[in-house]
């Protein structure tokens, strides 16, 4: 990997007890919130609209943490507040421990240029802008002179698979290659946060899993802090290192994929759950039966972190009936069975 | 019931003591600064003449030559090019050569200054709320008050003659470039502001980088527009003295020459189609990559 695209910061993100009340006297409210008051109460009683209601999540360096829910749920005002694009009505927001609310104007501007870059559901280009000097726009904020900008720009240009097609105008491109362009223009940005507003949600399909892969291929060696928006829940089990699970406002559940497709947290998430294909996404380590002093001998092994899907495959044309699965340094942490991986495929909830 | 019938109007005495004492206080105004506020303009009718000087003193070929090259480094297209020189070729074999130049020079200052001052007023609307309603009232009263209205005080202070109708004319002519200026940048794509945002632009970037390219279509609508509209005043500002086809129109309409009168006419109505499709054509250009400011 050339230097342009190596950052050496990082960030971690710690959102507490945030709060955002639309409407004429948002403070006023929150304590109404505070002591329980639901978001159909506050608009019916109070004409406010409840937005997000005590948001506690922290996300590590370095990780891609996903916000799922449906329209309406406040995930995209949730990702607002990172930086600062939506003030909130209490709470703080800290970015390696520094309050992103208590920034002056100077400072907010400077943290929005250094630290993050953002990824927007219908692209946000500059429609007067070639492709080259839309992705170097955040640069060019910046004022990193044209000429390294241009190289910067030309090496993302060519990392997300846009070459030859620099000096094209956005209106000249499909969909997925605008958002090509857009993620380009974030990732040329260097900024230890990425925030990625349904990034993917207004593409096709097959291309959205190709952007998925590919974000995931960059993010082995960029280690960013990803905040990825999503109202599809198969992208946010892909993608996500942890999830956070929106509706009203309000968390219902926070984990990775293995706890919100064994444990759903209520009825929602479980009808959410119900459509998904669990073999893609459910890990071996999750619902094998934990087991370390085995001897291994010739069983079959399966590393840690296979999907279901896999292990199945790799069990039928074997023939054993079970397999060990083991971790990176190859010891053995349990026995997975085809009867455990079946149970665990059709079953709707608890799995263990 | 007689009061039903007769409005009760305020007291004769007491508006006629109000009407003679503003009149006799704008005499009395006139009496003192029109002479310092004349010599105050005086630098905007040497820039007036210079231009005039320049455009009527060109030989002929130069200047059909040079909008002809305005026609197509605005519009690319030869179709354009050739009805410019057509429209020329007709105005002066008609013998209307010297009042078109002189009409085109003052409409070519008049839009040249509107489009100075009303771009940055029009930011100005679109920033500031409070401004931006104060100059949205006068605007309105820019645009419907009768021209021979507010000609009354320019021409008390200031005479008859170019600077009173260059006045007449952008007063005329201004509001659309301001209204539109405003109204391109208050179209502009809410998720691409947002961007600039979030990519931390400041004010100034966002209003260079973003709005104003964004914007530029709509503007140049605008600016069409107060062209449209100062060509449209010249007759009116003909009878403060302004010379070119306003006043062979003034003079036609006076003596019943019916010939004179539609000639200059067609000559107007021409060269307001040469600037129409020139400005239209390069605002079409710019349309080109930035479908967005109109969503």
């Amino acid at each position: 990997m050339t230097d342009a695209t190596r950052t050496g910061k990082s960030a971690s993100i710690d959102i507490r007890n945030l709060y955002k009340i639309f409407g004429k006297n948002p403070k006023a409210c929150v304590d109404l919130v505070r002591k329980g008051m639901t978001k159909a109460e506050l608009g019916k009683d109070h004409s406010h609209i409840l937005g997000l209601n005590d948001i506690n999540i922290s996300i590590p360096a370095g990780k891609i943490q996903v916000v799922m829910g449906l329209s309406g749920s406040g995930k995209s005002t949730l990702i607002r507040h990172i930086n600062r694009l939506i003030e909130p009505t209490s709470g703080s927001i800290l970015v390696n421990g520094r309050n992103v609310l208590e920034m002056n104007e100077t400072e907010l501007r400077d943290f929005r240029r250094q630290n993050t870059a953002m990824v927007f559901q219908r692209f946000a280009l500059l429609p007067h802008r070639s492709v080259i000097d839309n992705v170097t726009f955040g640069l060019e904020v910046r004022g990193v002179d044209r000429a390294k900008a241009r190289d910067t720009g030309m090496r993302w240009i060519e990392r997300v698979g846009l070459t030859g097609f620099e000096t094209r105008y956005p209106d000249e491109l499909s969909g997925g290659m605008q958002q090509r362009v857009g993620l380009a223009r974030a990732l040329s940005n260097d900024a230890p946060i990425l925030l990625m507003d349904e990034a993917y949600s207004a593409l096709d399909p097959l291309i959205r899993t190709d952007m998925q892969t590919m974000l995931l291929d960059l993010q082995k060696e960029l280690n960013k802090t990803i905040v990825f928006i999503t109202h599809d829940l198969d992208e946010a089990l892909r993608l996500g290192d942890r999830i956070v699970i929106l509706r009203d406002g309000s968390i219902i559940q926070q984990g990775d994929a293995q706890d919100i497709l064994l444990r759903p947290a209520d009825d929602y998430i479980e009808r959410f759950v119900k459509d998904v294909n669990r073999g893609r996404f459910l890990k071996v380590d999750a619902v094998m039966d934990r087991a370390e002093a085995i001897d291994i001998g010739s069983r079959l092994r399966i590393p840690a972190g296979t999907t279901l899907e896999v292990a199945a495959r790799e069990l039928t044309t074997s023939a054993a009936d079970a397999a060990v699965v083991i971790d990176a340094g190859g010891k053995p942490l349990g026995l997975i069975t085809l009867r455990k991986i079946t149970a665990a495929l059709s079953s709707a909830s608890e799995a263990h | 019931m007689d009061w039903l019938f007769k409005f009760p109007q305020l007291n004769s005495d007491f508006l006629l003591a109000i009407k003679r004492g503003i009149d006799g206080s704008l005499r009395e105004f006139t009496r003192n600064y029109g002479d310092a506020i004349e010599s105050a303009f005086d630098p905007l009718k040497r820039i007036l003449v210079f231009f005039e000087q320049v455009i009527s003193g060109a030989p002929w070929p130069v200047v059909i030559l040079a909008i002809a090259a305005i026609g197509w480094f605005a519009s690319r297209k030869w179709s354009v090019v050739a009805a410019v020189v057509a429209t020329l070729l007709a105005i002066g074999l008609l013998g209307l050569w010297e009042p078109t130049m002189k009409t085109i020079s003052l409409v070519f200052s008049a839009t040249l200054f509107s489009v100075g001052i009303g771009i940055p007023l029009g930011i100005i609307m679109n920033r500031f709320k409070v401004a931006g309603r104060f100059l949205q009232g006068l605007l309105d009263i820019m645009q419907t008050m009768p021209p021979f209205v507010y000609l009354i005080p320019v021409v008390m202070l200031l005479g008859i003659g170019r600077v009173p109708g260059f006045i007449a004319v952008v007063i005329y002519a201004i509001p659309p470039i301001i209204r539109l200026t405003d109204l391109g940048i208050r179209m502009v794509d809410k998720e691409v502001l947002e961007a600039a945002d979030a990519y931390g632009c400041s004010r100034w970037q966002k209003l260079i980088k973003v709005q104003l390219p964004l914007a530029l279509p709509t503007i140049m609508a605008g600016i069409n527009q107060t062209i449209m509209m100062a060509l449209g005043m010249v007759v009116i500002a003909s009878m403060i003295g302004v010379q070119g086809l306003g006043l062979n129109v003034l003079e036609a309409i006076a003596n019943q020459y019916f010939t004179q009168g539609i000639l200059n006419g067609f000559a107007i109505v021409g060269i307001a189609i040469i600037f129409d499709r020139i400005s239209q054509a390069y605002g079409q250009r710019l349309q080109r990559h930035r479908g967005a400011a109109h969503d």
